[in-house]
């Protein structure tokens, strides 16, 4: 509707704007007026002509009156100036004619506007036609769909039907079909089961007529009977031997069962036990962590009140678990608690190191440079297997080229030999630091026996002045072997002194050298290849960062007294895949807060 | 390896005694035994036709041999080789003769599975044990040797009746829920028997040695169901393999299943190994070497294979089988536990080039071994982790955790191995051509390398 007003405004643009120049301009009114008046004086010029003559003024005035009373301007009134002339009154003309002139103004202002309302309703009829017509093709339109939706339901419908009396002609099939089947299946069985039976009878006629006919080829033909394998005779059939036979039967089952139970109970000890050690290690893993949890939020303050009330149970618990069945349940409940407290924690952990991780990414720099060493180490250690393993397929190339006899069985062999030589080589070098290690080792201890020699030396010449003196001063004598015993235990401490001189010695010997579990002088461990070597120093590398770590942070209180005891006793125990496990975790909460 | 000369033999009859010293092989009408170790020969008889069926009696004294179509069984010893001992079944015939574990008596099936005969050797005497079941696998010996378990059919039931073979006494006997039984095998700790339906039906019956049903498994209702089944070693699983190509793996506290295998013929997401025997003409150096497949031959003529490790996914070339035929070439035909229970082995019927090996600790696909052609046999070294197999041709394959690899038979005059059989102290394998055999012994230093 907008639009088309618009077009239609557009049209009217310059009628409009003159009729708004009408009202405006009183200047130009004058012109206007005249261009209106124009026309109308132009053609009524000759009726004028017919309306009023000299004659008949008087009579025109009066028409003109009466035809301004019926106006409703029956103020003014035209009259003459004088009675029979032909002058006006010029005054209530001139208004007679102001007011007409008003309401000839205003008829055409309306008839202006009403000419533009009808335009405007025009337009909207013509718009509002349209549209009628539009919905009426819809309607039409929607019509036609309708009845051709009602004819393909109502075809759908008749093929339902035809469809359904398919299925229930199928059905009826199928169930025939069933029947027919079952129906041969019991003919089939009945007949097989006659069929059965008469072979029976035909095979025990058979053996009837084999031995009526006292068949004499069947026989055997011994030379000499055998004894049994177990030198045993054949026994009686006696009721003895049959419960015999029972009970060894029972004997056998019962062992059996036995042996089930005990592989069971068995099973089920190592599986609590698991249970236990699990339930265990979760407390131990939660209990520290606990505290710097409390202190972030609120809520965790209640989980740790549930863990003191568990921790109040366990008591009572250690007492029931003598009676698995009573424990079980309470067992593997809190072990469930625990299971979903950890993973609550580590889920916090989680978001804490995404949040945490731009902060941190400054702190990482030292542990990533030891990440990136240790890349760079793997990194060439790939390198050379890489170089291996092209070698050896060169070899076996070689090996294909030429046909299989024995030198390239020799060669084959050869390569065998290669590989452990320089097993033998690396080995061979161990060897020799070692060596080395016990040379300087030595050294030392000469050096060590030497300067103890020397020391002895010198004590004993003090022991000698100082006797000489005792004597000379000759105190009672009983006092003085108190003295000297008490000496004696002094010159005893005397001389460990080089010893604890050498140990710390060794110390710092150990200390100097790379391979520490060489300069220990047990060979037994220092025997294995470079690569466990390799791997204790590894493992030994990354428990002393995290340990300074945890000094620098000062937090985490326990759970660093823990790995340094890891570390500690690492060494001595060798590496057990539960203590890499508890010892990464605790480092990475470590570099998660 | 290596490779001793090829020896002749008949219908495959070699069998090395239960003590491992000694290897009898059958000549038409001729029964020679040699020494395993030094390969000469030690004893002949001379049988009365040729032999059909030849057995050692469990104290690797005596040799059985049975002729069926003459009705005869000749039994040798091998202490004593003027004794001789000769049984004849008479007109009523023969089908099938076989050792008790005492080895001193012998069990004879007669024509139409009209009764067991059982003769001692001791005694002279005869017993019988009628309305044998004709079936699948109707008689087994617990491993102990102390019961037999026979399957019956009586009255169109069937029974299952469990002997004491001391005494032959009849220690239980009863009905089982079975429509047809097609067989029963003892726990090879003797204790539980499992008995199971003919194809018709899916239905594995577990019953205790007293008698008692312990359990019954069906999988599924409708279609043909145990094509085979075997137990593990250690008696903890029962593995059946069915016609719906799946084997399904029972535990041995709950009877349920634990574990199903199937045999799908694309392969691709397994952490499985999948070696392919590839043909090749020797000395084209190729590049890609693989460290599992190092090819073993000599003879020139003969075309190399070799396996190598193909990329996932892999398609494992399937026969879709007649469905208008009867026993249709579909499903687990073969089971096979390794001797530590570790690994089972499986062949797919319509995939017949293909084995299966499985870990059982991990329940899951080890490897898949394509060859080029049809796998006729398959067999698990008696004490390592080690699987032999051959398809019909101049090789022998072992499968070891350790991987794979393919030996050509250094044997001239086209040596195809049909079968084979493991010694008992798993050294050396024996390979049996159609009409020939030869021993293949293991190096043990390259097998534990």
């Amino acid at each position: 509707m907008g639009e088309w007003w618009t077009t239609e405004t557009s049209m009217e643009n310059y009628e409009i704007s003159s009729i708004s120049h009408v009202t405006m301009s009183p200047s130009r009114r004058n012109n206007l007026v005249s261009m209106y008046s124009f026309p109308f004086s132009k053609s009524s010029y000759s009726e004028l002509s017919a309306f009023c003559i000299e004659d008949n003024i008087p009579q025109c005035i009066s028409y003109i009156n009466q035809e301004l009373a019926s106006l409703g301007l029956s103020s003014t009134c035209i009259e003459a100036i004088s009675p029979g002339g032909t002058g006006l009154s010029t005054v209530p003309a001139l208004n007679a004619m102001y007011e007409l002139l008003q309401i000839h103004r205003r008829n055409m202002c309306n008839l202006e506007e009403l000419e533009r309302e009808h335009l405007r309703k025009s337009s909207t009829l013509e718009h509002v036609q349209m549209s009628n017509t539009r919905l009426k093709d819809q309607l039409e339109l929607s019509i036609r769909e309708k009845s051709g939706l009602h004819e393909t339901e109502r075809q759908l419908q008749l093929k339902i039907k035809t469809l359904q009396s398919c299925l229930k002609t199928e059905k009826d099939e199928v169930q025939k079909l069933q029947s027919v089947i079952a129906s041969r299946a019991s003919q089939y069985s009945h007949d097989a089961k006659r069929k059965e039976r008469e072979a029976v009878k035909l095979k025990e006629r058979l053996s009837q007529l084999l031995v009526d006919r006292k068949d004499k080829k069947l026989a055997i033909d011994v030379l000499n009977c055998l004894g049994r394998a177990d030198g045993k005779r054949r026994h009686w059939k006696t009721t003895k031997a049959t419960s015999s036979h029972e009970n060894e039967m029972y004997k056998s089952l019962l062992s059996d069962y036995e042996a089930s139970q005990r592989s069971l109970m068995l099973e089920n000890a190592e599986l609590k036990k698991v249970l236990q050690q699990m339930k265990k290690e979760m407390m131990h893993i939660l209990s520290p962590c606990q505290p710097s949890i409390r202190g972030a939020t609120a809520d965790e303050s209640q989980e740790q009140a549930d863990l003191d009330g568990e921790k109040g149970g366990d008591t009572s618990r250690e007492s029931l678990d003598q009676y698995c069945e009573h424990a079980r349940e309470q067992l593997t409940n809190s072990i469930r608690q625990q299971w979903r407290k950890l993973r609550n924690h580590v889920e916090r952990l989680d978001s804490q190191a995404s949040q945490a991780q731009n902060q941190l990414e400054s702190k990482e720099v030292i542990p990533r440079e030891t990440h990136e060493d240790e890349m760079e180490r793997m990194r060439c250690e790939v390198q050379q297997c890489k170089e291996f393993i092209h070698a050896q397929q060169q070899l076996l190339q070689q090996q294909l080229n030429t046909s299989f006899d024995d030198e390239t069985a020799a060669l084959l062999n050869d390569c065998y030999t290669l590989e452990e030589k320089e097993r033998l080589k690396e080995e061979w070098k161990l060897f020799e630091e070692q060596k080395r290690n016990f040379e300087r080792e030595r050294k030392n201890f000469t050096e060590a026996a030497i300067r103890l020699g020397r020391e002895k030396k010198a004590f004993e010449e003090d022991r000698a002045s100082w006797l000489k003196n005792q004597f000379l001063n000759m105190t009672p004598f009983r006092h003085r072997r108190r003295c000297s015993s008490s000496d004696g235990q002094s010159a005893l401490s005397i001389r460990s002194e080089p010893e604890i001189r050498m140990s710390s010695v060794n110390g710092q010997l150990a200390k100097s050298s790379t391979y520490t579990t060489f300069s220990t002088p047990r060979p037994s461990r220092s025997a294995p290849v470079p690569s466990t070597t390799e791997l204790y120093r590894t493992l030994r590398l990354i428990p002393d960062s995290s340990s300074s770590r945890h000094s620098n942070r000062g937090r985490w209180p326990e759970c660093s007294n823990i790995e340094d005891s890891e570390t500690r006793v690492r060494p001595t125990n060798g590496l057990r895949p539960g203590d890499m496990s508890i010892f990464s975790l605790g480092e990475d909460e470590n570099s998660l807060t | 390896m290596n490779f001793s000369e090829v020896f002749k033999q008949t219908n495959q009859l070699c069998k090395v005694s239960p003590d491992g010293k000694y290897l009898a092989t059958c000549v038409q009408y001729r029964l020679v035994v040699r020494d395993v170790s030094t390969l000469q020969i030690l004893q002949l008889y001379t049988c009365l036709d040729q032999v059909s069926h030849m057995e050692w009696s469990s104290d690797s004294l005596f040799i059985l041999c049975a002729m069926y179509n003459r009705g005869l069984v000749q039994v040798w010893s091998l202490e004593q080789p003027d004794w001789h001992c000769k049984i004849d079944e008479g007109s009523i015939g023969l089908v099938s003769s076989r050792w008790s574990p005492d080895g001193r008596h012998i069990l004879n099936t007669t024509e139409f599975h009209l009764r067991v005969t059982v003769w001692s050797l001791c005694t002279k005497a005869v017993s019988y044990i009628k309305h044998p079941k004709a079936c699948q696998k109707a008689v087994d010996f617990s491993r102990d040797g102390r019961y037999l378990a026979l399957a019956e059919r009586r009255d169109c039931k069937d029974y299952v009746c469990v002997f004491v073979c001391d005494d032959w006494h009849l220690l239980r006997h009863f009905e089982t829920e079975t429509q047809d039984l097609a067989g029963l095998e003892w726990s090879p700790n003797g204790c539980v028997l499992a008995v199971w339906d003919s194809c018709l039906e899916y239905k594995v019956l577990l019953y205790s040695l007293d008698g008692r049903l312990l359990s019954t498994y069906s999988a599924y209702e409708w279609s043909l169901g145990v094509k085979s089944v075997s137990w593990s070693p250690s008696s903890q699983f029962l593995a059946i393999g069915s016609y719906d190509e799946k084997v399904r793996i029972l535990n041995h506290i709950t009877w349920k299943k634990i574990a199903q295998f199937e045999h799908p013929a694309i392969l691709d997401s397994t952490k499985a190994t999948v070696y392919k025997e590839v043909e090749k003409r020797p000395a084209v150096g190729s590049d890609e070497m693989s460290l599992h497949s190092i090819t073993i031959g000599t003879t020139l003529f003969n075309t190399q294979s070799k396996y190598e490790i193909s990329p996932l996914p892999v398609q494992i070339p399937v026969v879709k089988p007649d469905p208008d035929r009867a026993n249709p070439k579909i499903g687990i035909s073969a089971l096979a536990f390794s001797s530590d229970s570790r690994y089972l082995a499986t062949k797919n019927d319509n995939m017949a080039t293909a084995v299966w090996v499985w870990d059982m600790q991990k329940m899951s696909l080890q490897a898949v071994l394509e060859q080029t052609s049809a796998v006729r046999c398959f067999q698990w070294d008696p004490l390592r982790p080690r699987l032999a197999l051959c398809t019909g041709n101049a090789k022998l394959y072992l499968w070891s955790p350790g991987g794979c690899v393919s030996v050509q038979v250094p044997a001239e005059g086209g040596f195809q191995v049909q079968s084979l059989n493991w010694h008992c102290s798993g050294d050396s394998v024996i390979l049996l051509g159609k009409e020939q055999l030869c021993l293949c012994y293991m190096d043990t230093d390259q097998e534990d390398k």
